[in-house]
């Protein structure tokens, strides 16, 4: 590690010295982020202040590029980490260093050092960074990019993958092999080049070592595997506006900390169709997925060292309160799953889509636990649970059905609505610990935007959710004001005054402020925040309730 | 667990005297331009996006994701003006969404339904726009006839695109 970050150093000056009297000297591109918080005791919202008063996460990415080499590395600060990071993440150092060698005409491309790498749908490997989660589970090794011919590309990588930070980076236990091929068959074969039907299939493989052990089970005592492979096939058909896909994916026997050291295989199947009757598109996708949590280190829990990526079925949703009281996660030991959405625009000018035109959508997603039989004695210790088929088990993870419609009236005013109606599982998907059970909620939100000057504009929201269960009913409303190109202000207030416990029907009031200038962009802001989860694609970290000060500064060139 | 042998503050100073003789440079370096990645597009076909070209007219890059909502307010608004600027100057808008496998399946209705004339590009795996120093969208860059990024902006409120669309007319006058 250390070599190789002095190396990248060395590379940066070298290139720098050399390359000033060259007519191409290359180019050195960077980015900045630093994210501060100040905190105070509030009792009644659960607020707690840490030792250190304050949080410090700062970033900063420096990459060199000249033709078809480039190499980077990223400085990371915690001093001490903001509250709702992994508070073992800590001090200073080094947390990504590369240097990539890209030659195109040749069809090579080597990285040695970290990097982030996906095969096919992620199924078997995807590596990437959720900074918002703290989390980052990229490849510090070698990956070789092969181009044999322009229709085919192979990936090899060799790497142990990023765990922690104490003043640089750590790495987890254990090692990573693997590969993926995908062939673009229209590309390989002349007759089909101009073919509207295009078929891409892929396969890729990943095996991870790591040093075992026995462990006791009742009377057995049970060697643990020292190398677990994963592997799927894939294929993607498109045909003009439709695009299809499916995937199967399978793991050898995996015991660990996940799926309670049982020693069942893993296995997945998923599909999906978009494409379009007349003006309304479509997207339908059904996924099973059983026991294929895959970790470079098998004792490991949640955010820590994830291998592959199960996608959550529901959609991403950005309202505030659709998006971080009840956000479903995947249940990684295993669901069956199923997403629906349809979307329809009202044409410009027609009598009901008005002058502009008006954007509707439907989305239904659901995910039920696996259909399966639970194994007794000996088979039961050793297997845990037979699956019995691809379909539904009885028990209801989540069912979130919305509805959309948007519309702009004129040049200075439009409006959106939405309505939700979700079915929560938090047995399913722990997010509170208030509430045990199914969580019925129905959401309604009205978003609306007024130009009020030149380059000036008022955004509101008004939400509610209001349900029986959990912490009762919510109200939120936003307001935010923008002064293009430089200016923002704004105030939200999230309102639990259906709490059943009176005392804590509080308002959450936030307020910040911010100025941007190009790709610089600073905002300040002070107020209280809920504890609630905190989501990105699928992923979701708690982050506990605090009141106080932030100030945000991300920036780059 | 290995822990590397590390003693930060080495690293600090070696970083720090990287970063000073690389901002001594700066003034020497060439202009930058769009870096080389591969990405599909929505038939599936591969673009570089070192090769984008517009026969020498500006081209605007917009990183986007379908659960962003001011990226889809501002490419909606770009759409409105689309046809006018094209006209006028030429311009060509790619849309390079960052949905990952969660949602990028979304993209294709998404953009359809909203009848988005602009190229769009898929980033699932988040390359090019780290490539590009993309941090969190929208991130828009403007990229002027010979391949240089000559503006950029992160965030979008309502009216950027009066900035945006001035800047586009420096290109072409």
């Amino acid at each position: 590690m250390r070599e190789l970050t002095l190396l990248v150093t060395l590379v940066f000056l070298i290139s720098g010295v050399t390359n000033a009297q060259e007519s191409d000297p290359g180019v050195i591109t960077g980015n900045v982020s630093v994210l501060w918080q100040s905190y105070q005791e509030d009792t009644l919202i659960g607020a707690v202040v840490p030792p250190s008063k304050t949080g410090f996460n700062a970033y900063a990415n420096l990459i060199y590029t000249k033709g078809g080499f480039s190499s980077g590395i990223r400085y990371e600060s915690y001093l001490n980490s903001v509250l709702g990071f992994p508070g073992r993440f800590k001090g200073s150092g080094i947390g990504y260093r590369y240097a990539r060698w890209n030659d195109k005409e040749h069809g090579v491309d080597v990285t040695v050092g970290n990097f982030y790498e996906q095969f096919g749908s992620g199924f078997t490997l995807r590596t990437y960074e959720a900074r918002n989660l703290g989390l980052d589970n990229a490849l510090d090794g070698v990956r070789l990019i092969l181009n044999p011919v322009e229709a085919i590309t192979l990936k090899m990588i060799y790497g142990k993958q990023r765990l922690d930070f104490n003043d640089g980076l750590i790495n987890g236990e254990g090692i990573l092999r693997g590969g993926s091929v995908e062939v673009d068959l229209n590309e390989l074969i002349p007759t089909l080049n101009e073919a509207k039907l295009k078929i891409i299939p892929n396969y890729s493989f990943v095996s991870r070592f790591q040093a075992g052990g026995n462990i006791i089970k009742d009377t057995l005592i049970l060697e643990l595997p020292l190398n677990v492979g994963v592997w799927d096939y894939g294929t993607t058909i498109q045909y003009g506006t439709w695009r299809g896909g499916v995937t199967y994916a399978t793991k050898i026997n995996d015991p660990s900390a996940d799926n309670g050291f049982i020693y069942k295989k893993g296995g997945a199947l998923m599909y999906f169709l978009t494409g379009n009757v007349k003006d309304i598109n479509f997207l339908f996708k059904r996924s099973t997925t059983d026991n294929m949590s895959f970790r470079s280190d098998r004792n490991l829990l949640l955010f820590d060292a994830p291998v592959n990526y199960i996608p959550a079925i529901t959609k991403t949703h950005t309202y505030n309160l659709a998006a971080t009281l009840y956000p479903y996660a995947t249940v990684v030991n295993g669901e069956s799953s199923l997403r629906g959405e349809l979307y329809y625009s009202l044409k410009r000018g027609s009598k009901l889509g008005g002058k502009y035109g008006t954007k509707m959508s439907l989305a239904y997603a659901t995910s039920y636990s696996l259909d399966t039989t639970a194994l007794e004695g000996v088979n039961g210790d050793l297997y845990g649970y037979e699956r019995n088929s691809w379909g539904f088990g009885d028990s209801l993870n989540v069912r979130d059905i919305s509805f959309e419609m948007e519309r702009k009236f004129s040049k200075t005013f439009k409006a959106k609505i939405m309505y939700m109606n979700l079915q929560f599982n938090t047995l399913a998907t722990p997010v509170t610990t208030d509430y045990k059970g199914i969580v019925f909620a129905d959401i309604f939100v009205l978003e609306t935007q007024i130009k009020t000057a030149k380059r000036q504009s008022l955004r509101t929201e008004f939400q509610a959710l209001l349900t029986e269960q959990d912490k009762g009913d919510w109200a939120t409303v936003v307001a935010e004001y923008t002064w293009s190109p430089h200016w923002f202000a704004s105030v939200m207030d999230q309102y639990n005054f259906g709490n059943p416990d009176e005392a804590k029907r509080v308002h959450y009031i936030y307020g910040s402020a911010g100025y941007i200038n190009g790709a610089h962009r600073l905002s300040v802001g002070y107020g209280k925040r809920r504890e609630g989860i905190f989501c990105v694609g699928g992923v979701c970290r708690a982050v506990p309730a605090s009141n106080g000060m932030e100030i945000t500064f991300t920036s780059s060139f | 667990m290995i822990k590397s042998n590390f003693n930060g503050m080495n690293y600090a100073k070696s970083l720090a005297i990287a970063v000073f003789f690389a901002s001594s440079l700066l003034p020497t370096i060439s202009a930058q331009t769009v870096p080389s990645v591969k990405l599909k597009d929505l038939t599936g076909t591969t673009i570089d996006t070192g090769a984008f070209e517009n026969d020498g007219n500006p081209i605007v890059i917009c990183f986007w994701a379908t659960w962003c909502s001011p990226c889809k307010r501002e490419l909606n608004n770009y759409m409105d003006y689309y046809a006018d600027w094209q006209e006028e100057t030429g311009v060509k808008i790619i849309a390079v969404s960052i949905d990952d496998s969660r949602s990028t399946n979304r993209v294709g209705p998404y953009t359809s339904s909203a009848g988005w004339e602009f190229d769009i590009l898929l980033d699932p795996a988040k390359e090019f726009a780290r490539a590009m120093q993309v941090i969190n969208v929208p991130h828009t860059f403007l990229v002027n006839g010979e391949g240089e990024i000559v503006w950029t902006h992160n965030n979008y409120a309502e009216g950027d695109e009066e900035e945006l669309y001035e800047e586009i007319l420096k290109l072409v006058d």
